[in-house]
């Protein structure tokens, strides 16, 4: 088998295991419903998350990701409340500068030679502060589109509700896959992952996919502030403060190495999922402290830390 | 070679880095159906020459003709776009993906705008199978050996290039059969006519597959012939512009071991390796013969304390020792020279003081920090003594040429002032120069008096400092030669027998 694939299902027997043992203590949350609020609950994480698997797979990181969504929150709630434009026009306009500034910081990683912990570190304190800048109070979104998007919804069978945000997320994940792994792109983001300096001998445009990743993930990050701005109608600059460590946690949990080169984009998706679980469940038991959940992250995430370096260091070589 | 058109051909090509002319008006032609070795010491132009034939230099005057037209090649991908592909040493492919994808990477058919996997993997068994390589192209590259990522480089440069196929270095890692296996690829490529650049360090692989040489030597071209009206000698004397035989000390070396018994290993022994008695006496070089994976390498490791054994004495000067990690072999007086230099040898961003230091450091304890002045002291006294040529001893001991670094590690260990040396393939990837003046440094060390057990996988080499030959097979030592008994024939016989593992 192919040795990046034991991560996920690792993570993938985790995550079933997980479930059952939750439901044995909550039978409750077998459910179309929880599976729902899952999903609905966890889309702004989910959706930066998606971009923070390209950027790892590449080899790099992306630190700027939670400020980007706390500044697109703003921005959206800015053009809305106070210039009153229409959501959908907020909306692409965030989009644009989130993606905007995501290509600055890959152009300074590529031309500039500066690791991207560093740049995308400057590219969180711009985002965070512009958008204190913006406003540093919260401001409400009122707008008959934010209420009808976040009144409809599929009915699931069992009463589940699959909310517009969950299906971002899930249409999300779904364009990310075939982007990953069935298309030049993709490909050319595991090679920079895999060594920089053959990649670029073999033909690889380094300069493009490098900028190219970095404005993803903004893109990314830009949707999940706007996933974050209807799920809350709502911007403040404080917003989604230390996402990006959670999407890199979901990341890792998700079976891609830290290093870049191997991984996979659904097994982010399970990341997401292992962390909503694990969030739910302590909802549901009622007695238990939240940050409980940042405890069994950090756990899972050395486990897989662990596993990643025993399934690597075992390389078998054929002849 | 009947068709002698040529296909890629240099003229009065110049470099110049700084106030260096690392390359002066050399006219160099690569003809269709030929393998064109090039020749010639580190610091004689070939690695710039080759940069500037697949385009990663640009020549500060001459020109590059493809074909009869003069062409400009900004990066080594343009010069593939020319036709002109490479090869080097270390394979510079994708470790982490599919052999498929690393054949086709940048040119992957799509069908409606997705990569067309399975046509991928079809076209890569195809264009693999021609290479008589039958692997399974959907598992990752990294799971091959060298010699396997080697022959999927190759093809893919072919593939993009076709006309000119530049191999750097490709057997350095390579083993007997494995050299043989690319060996024949490349007989068949040039059979279809691509004109093959030859690099390497290995003078009879040079003669077993080259039509022509071309040799340098300081920047200049020395000579391009036929390999078939010349011999080692002539290639040799030509690459170093003076005679350098090795020295057979055979008055030096007869009459067995001088001096009294430094070293002396009873019965160790450690799983996969037979226990073996040795001892090794005051100025007497312990020389060890022996295929790859014969177990010499292991030996080594054993009596610095890398792999603890399993059981059997040490005794030095006559008292028992334990030794059970490289720190207790220090302690006792030992020095070893690692066979992978780079990997575990120098501190390569390091400079050449701290990195003739450290070991002394290392077993004075950090307590008693030896001050600048007599670090500089140090390194400015072995520098001296090996002859280390560094322009300046703070410089990073990475830029240094491979025989330089190899006396850098000599004189780490020769600063604490050691009993017994270990030397494994103290003369690998060093040019030929370098290579005759290690071999000096050795000769030099046992007349001072110094015990030392040296493996190299070079015959004439080891006949040439040993006063004693230790022949190992299967992880077995088989044989051992004494004073006139040690011949290279009686080595090579010692080694045959039931052996089947590879020459390096």
């Amino acid at each position: 088998m192919n040795r990046s694939l034991r991560p996920l299902l690792a993570t993938t027997l985790i995550f079933l295991f997980a479930y059952l043992l939750a439901v044995t203590q909550q039978p409750a949350m077998l459910s179309t419903r929880v599976l729902g609020n899952f999903l609905t609950d966890n889309a702004f994480l989910g959706i930066a998350a998606v971009g923070m698997t390209f950027v790892i797979l590449s080899g790099g990181i992306d630190l700027s990701v939670g400020a980007v969504i706390g500044f697109t929150t703003v921005l959206v709630a800015v053009l809305i409340m106070w210039l009153h434009l229409h959501p959908l026009i907020a909306f692409a306009i965030a989009l644009i500068v989130a993606t905007a500034f995501g290509a600055v910081m890959g152009a300074a990683i590529h031309y500039l030679k500066v690791p991207s912990f560093i740049v995308t570190l400057a590219g969180m304190f711009l985002a965070r502060g512009g958008a204190s800048v913006l406003s540093p109070d919260s401001i409400g979104i009122e707008h008959s589109f934010f209420t009808a998007v976040q009144k409809s919804y599929i009915l699931l069978p069992g009463g589940g509700r699959l909310t517009v945000v969950g299906m971002i997320m899930l249409a999300v994940f779904a364009v990310a896959i075939l982007l990953a792994h069935r298309t030049r792109f993709g490909s050319n983001v595991y090679a920079l992952g895999g060594s920089e300096t053959s990649a670029a001998l073999m033909g690889v445009p380094v300069a493009r996919t490098t900028i190219s990743i970095y404005a993803l993930s903004s893109f990314l990050a830009g949707l999940a502030g706007v996933v974050f701005s209807l799920y809350t109608s709502a911007g403040y600059s404080l917003n989604a403060l230390g996402v990006e460590l959670d999407a890199i946690a979901a990341v890792v949990i998700g079976g891609t190495l830290l290093t870049g080169g191997y991984g996979f984009v659904a097994g982010t998706f399970i990341g997401v999922m292992l962390q909503g679980l694990v969030q739910t469940y302590i909802v549901f038991d009622g007695t238990l402290s939240s940050w409980w959940t940042k405890i069994v992250v950090g756990v899972l995430l050395f486990m897989f830390i662990l596993l990643q370096r025993l399934v690597f260091r075992a390389a078998p070589r054929r002849t | 070679m009947t068709d002698t058109k040529p296909v890629l051909e240099a003229r009065g090509i110049v470099k110049i880095f700084g106030q260096h002319r690392a390359l002066d008006t050399v006219d160099f032609t690569a003809n269709a159906g030929e393998v064109h070795a090039l020749l010639g010491e580190n610091g004689a132009g070939k690695s710039t020459l080759i940069k500037i034939l697949t385009g990663a230099y640009q020549p500060e005057a001459g020109e590059l003709l493809l074909d009869g037209q003069p062409i400009h090649l900004r990066d080594p991908l343009h010069g593939q776009t020319y036709g002109i592909g490479t090869v080097y040493q270390e394979v510079n492919l994708l470790p982490n993906r599919s052999v498929s994808e690393n054949l086709f990477l940048g040119r992957q058919p799509t069908r409606f705008g997705m990569v067309d996997h399975k046509r991928i993997d079809a076209l890569a068994r195809d264009l693999l199978s021609r290479y008589g390589l039958d692997v399974d192209v959907r598992a990752e590259l990294s799971e091959y050996s060298v010699a396997v990522q080697q022959i999927v480089a190759i093809a893919r440069a072919v593939e993009l290039s076709g006309k000119v196929l530049v191999l750097d270095e490709p057997t350095a890692s390579l083993d007997r059969n494995e050299v043989q296996r690319l060996f024949d690829v490349v007989r068949g490529l040039k059979a279809k006519g691509l004109a093959i650049i030859f690099i390497t360090h290995f003078l009879d692989q040079v003669f077993e597959l080259a039509d022509r040489v071309t040799i340098l030597r300081n920047g200049r071209k020395v000579a391009t012939q036929a390999l078939d009206t010349l011999n080692t000698t002539d290639v040799v004397r030509m690459m170093l512009g003076k005679d350098v035989a090795f020295d057979h000390h055979p008055t030096a070396l007869t009459g067995g071991p001088k001096g009294a018994v430094r070293v002396a290993f009873k019965g160790l022994s450690r799983k996969g390796l037979s226990p073996f008695d040795l001892a090794v006496h005051e100025g007497e070089v312990v020389g060890v013969a022996g295929l790859l994976g014969s177990g010499r390498t292991e030996v080594a490791r054993l009596m610095f304390g890398v792999d603890p054994s399993d059981g059997g004495q040490i005794t030095v000067d006559g008292q028992p020792v334990s030794i059970r990690n490289p720190a207790q072999a220090v302690a006792a007086g030992f020095g070893f020279c690692p066979e992978d230099r780079k990997l575990d040898g120098i501190f390569g961003d390091l400079s050449v003081r701290e990195n003739i230091i450290i070991a002394l450091q290392a077993k004075l304890g950090w307590l008693k920090a030896l001050n600048r002045d007599d670090q500089v002291e140090l390194a400015g006294r072995y520098a001296e003594a090996l002859d280390i040529r560094a322009a300046d001893h703070d410089m990073p001991v990475k830029l240094l040429s491979g025989g330089n670094q190899q006396k850098v590690i000599l004189a780490r260990w020769l600063a604490i002032d050691p009993s017994f040396l270990i030397l494994d393939e103290p003369t690998r990837g060093i040019d030929v120069g370098a290579h005759a003046e290690i071999v000096r440094t050795i000769n030099r060390l046992r007349e001072e008096g110094l015990a030392l057990f040296v493996i190299s996988s070079e015959l004439d080499e080891v006949v040439a400092y040993s006063n004693r030959i230790v022949v190992m097979r299967d992880r077995e030592m088989v044989a051992e030669l004494d004073g006139d008994a040690i011949a290279s024939d009686a080595i090579v016989q010692a080694i045959a027998g039931t052996a089947t593992e590879a020459r390096p």
